[in-house]
């Protein structure tokens, strides 16, 4: 049978909002039993978009952002979107230890974990409009009943 | 900031890190650590690990910045209670680069 769900979040880019959209995304997470270690990568993953939104997209100003999720048989996908700044030199921007804030002890690996940690990762920006980060990672590949996170429905 | 999770012995500051060092979290921590590496004379930071379930890059660069900090005045940083989880973490963002892993 093919499974689907969707789920989507508007909220704004304040700092204690990122615990909300990991706690958000990991209850979603849940219906597909995942390990511990797959929670933590995709929590990690949509942190680090998140933070990225808030600090880069909109310099700390409180502005929307959109989170959503959705499950397609064994993958969930994240999308992170803001109307902030934008990134003129993506390729640049997702170099390893590459930041444009150091001054604000930025250790430039955002991007580099949302990579690690997911197995697809997508980001669209636009200078001036925005920045959309969508993540994909399939769910399910390490052998079950390893740390799982108890019982699927 | 909660107060609580510093711990002064003499000249040894312990931070016992929350559940979840995010961006959130790295920020009060930084401010308030700050203060009191500026405030008192601190030869030693810890890094208590011990209760942290969840870190991501944000607490990286907060970390290497307390670090800059305290080898700049000749003090020493050792982190401790380090999950599998948090030192994996620890090692993509390179703060074993600068900081001794410790085997507890
Ligand atoms: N949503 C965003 N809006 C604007 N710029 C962004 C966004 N996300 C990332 N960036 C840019 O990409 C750079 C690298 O991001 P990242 O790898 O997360 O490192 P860091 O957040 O530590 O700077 C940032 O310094 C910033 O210039
Ligand atoms: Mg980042």
């Amino acid at each position: 049978m093919r499974e689907e769900h969707h789920m989507k979040l508007e909220m704004e880019s304040r700092s204690e909002n990122e615990g909300l959209a990991r706690t958000v995304v990991a209850a979603f997470l849940l219906r597909m039993n995942p390990t511990v270690e797959e929670m933590n990568d995709v929590k990690t993953a949509v942190s680090e978009a998140v933070t990225n939104s808030i600090i880069h997209g909109y310099g700390n100003e409180v502005h929307k952002i959109i989170l959503s999720a959705d499950i397609l048989e064994d993958c969930i996908t994240v999308t992170v979107e803001d109307f902030g700044r934008g990134i003129p030199d993506i390729e640049r921007a997702m170099e390893p230890m590459y930041t444009t804030c150091p001054a604000l002890e930025r250790s430039g690996m955002g991007f580099s974990f949302m990579e690690a940690f997911m197995d697809e990762l997508h980001v669209t920006s636009s200078v001036g409009k925005g920045t959309v980060v969508r993540m994909k990672k399939r769910i399910g590949r390490e052998k079950a009943g390893n740390g799982s996170y108890g019982s699927a429905d | 900031m909660n107060r609580q999770i510093f711990h002064k012995e003499g000249a040894t500051l312990r931070i016992m890190l929350p559940r979840e060092v995010d961006h959130h979290a790295a920020e009060e921590i930084r401010s308030a650590a700050d203060h009191i590496l500026e405030t008192e004379l601190i030869g030693q930071l810890i890094f208590d690990f011990s209760g942290t379930e969840f870190m991501d890059s944000s607490g990286i660069g907060m970390i290497l910045g307390r670090y800059k900090r305290v080898r700049f005045m000749g003090g020493a940083v050792r982190l401790t209670g380090v999950s599998e989880r948090v030192g994996r973490l620890l090692a993509m963002g390179g703060v074993y680069q600068m900081i001794g892993k410790e085997e507890e």
